[in-house]
């Protein structure tokens, strides 16, 4: 069972920072609650004090244009950016991604913001925000600060939040032109936490040649991963399938996957590498339609 | 102060409810044993097998995965206010008629999660259907049945078309 605590749920940003700047370290933040009630449950986490955000419904918005981007706040439940019309319009591989996030239950009530906040590497937001250049707006009672998403995720379930700071809002810039991004991720069934993700998105310049390119990874290391080495195979080149290839053997050269009932490290090394040039061929199409 | 009892204000079943709970219990819990609505199923506990699934201001939910002090201020139905006192949910009605019961243990949360389909959509195609009991696990594989019997009581709250 879950060990008691001390319970706020407070109406507003403001008032839920003042408890964390008063609290800090004994405090902990529950939003939809689907991951941190599985880890309280297994009292891995046992807080002194609770705050409750889900109802500060100032945080669950989504907000685009073409100038300023994609405004997500962190309180969105996945099940609101599966199904936004201007999501599948202009970043369609959030809509995607979502989709298979575990299942309409989990993404009708847990939230985007607690899912990264709760920095498990095997999560399927943050590979994909990894290749969209997207960056976490934190708030603190004294003030605010933008970091790049791969900044965020420090170790297992460990997140760059201070004391007395929370995510407030992802921003994610409008792709350049002929950006293509994919995720996909190796599920034994619909819906599970994938054995590996990849997310891929690549731009192409004006003569067709890979201009930029972003890899990050899924449940491959104790972060979510970005495969630096293997975008940089592809980066200036004409690309062809070798070496899309090649840049999946690079990217399986930079993880440090775990071992689990579902894969040992060499099959997810091999899977890693099949799922790079899979993905990485899918952006490649959506760059050329773009 | 720890374990201190928090008071919560919400609708059951269309009926407005207030209680005082200890911050730690789960909705599923709040359900079953304070208020008796046994209907909801606790079966995995982690958010896996979708039996303790309720409907959370129209939506499908797991009760098992909501702290009840999240339910303040909001409408739950849970499987005892889906009938109209001895008048059966068309969803029900469709499961009973099609022979989308087996053992029963899981048809609570595969109504609760049809009825928020439903709702929502009217018409679902044959993949949203799926795609709504997906996280509703049956140990006795009975998944046709219960799909062909939401599309026959899609088709029913249509007026039959």
């Amino acid at each position: 069972m879950i060990a008691n605590f001390e319970y706020f749920a407070p109406k507003t940003v403001s008032e839920a920072l003042s408890l964390l700047s008063k609290y800090k370290e004994e405090a902990k933040m529950i939003a939809g609650g689907q991951s941190i009630l599985v880890v309280m449950r297994q009292r891995l986490l046992t807080p002194e004090y609770l705050i409750d955000i889900k109802g500060l419904t100032d945080l669950e918005y989504i907000k685009y244009d073409e100038k300023q981007g994609l405004r997500i706040g962190a309180l969105t439940i996945h099940r609101d950016i599966e199904k936004s019309p201007v999501i599948q319009k202009h970043f369609g591989v959030l809509s995607e991604m979502e989709g298979n996030l575990a299942t309409i239950q989990t993404r009708n009530w847990g939230t985007v913001g607690g899912n990264l906040c709760h920095g498990d590497p095997a999560g399927d937001p943050a590979p994909v925000l990894i290749a969209l250049k997207a960056k976490l707006k934190l708030v603190s009672s004294t003030g605010e600060r933008v970091i790049d998403m791969e900044e965020f995720s420090e170790d297992y379930l460990e997140v760059a939040l201070g004391p007395g700071e929370m995510l407030a809002e992802i921003q994610i810039p409008t792709p350049a032109p002929h950006t293509g991004t994919a995720y996909e991720k190796l599920m034994v069934m619909k819906g599970d936490m994938g054995v590996v993700g990849v997310a891929v998105s690549i731009t192409l310049g004006s003569k067709g040649s890979c201009q930029d390119a972003r890899i990050a990874l899924s449940n491959c290391s104790s972060v979510p991963l970005r495969a630096k080495k293997a975008e940089k195979v592809l980066i200036g080149k004409t690309l062809n399938d070798a070496l899309l290839i090649e840049a999946g053997e690079v990217a399986s050269s930079e993880a440090d996957p775990p071992a689990d009932v579902h894969g040992s490290v060499e099959y997810r090394q091999e899977m890693i590498k099949v799922f790079v040039k899979r993905v990485a061929q899918i952006a490649l199409e959506k760059a050329r339609a773009a | 102060m720890k374990g201190e009892m928090k008071k919560l204000k919400f609708t059951v079943n269309g009926k407005p409810c207030e209680l005082e709970v200890k911050p730690e219990t789960l909705l599923v819990d709040l359900l079953r044993e304070e208020l008796k609505l046994t209907g909801t199923k606790k079966g995995c506990q982690v958010s896996a097998c979708g039996a303790c699934t309720v409907n959370i201001d129209g939506k499908a939910v797991r009760s098992c995965s909501v702290l009840a002090l999240q339910a303040n201020g909001r409408k739950v139905t849970t499987i005892e206010g889906v009938a109209e006192g001895d008048k059966m949910h068309p969803i029900q009605q469709a499961m009973i008629d099609h022979g989308a019961i087996e053992c029963g243990f899981c048809t609570p949360g595969m109504v609760m999660s049809a009825k928020a389909l439903l709702a929502e959509n009217p018409n679902p195609t044959r993949e949203e259907v799926k795609e709504a009991i997906q996280g509703n696990l049956c140990a006795d594989a009975g998944y046709v049945k219960y799909i062909e019997a939401i599309e026959i009581a899609a088709r029913e709250m249509r007026g039959g078309h």
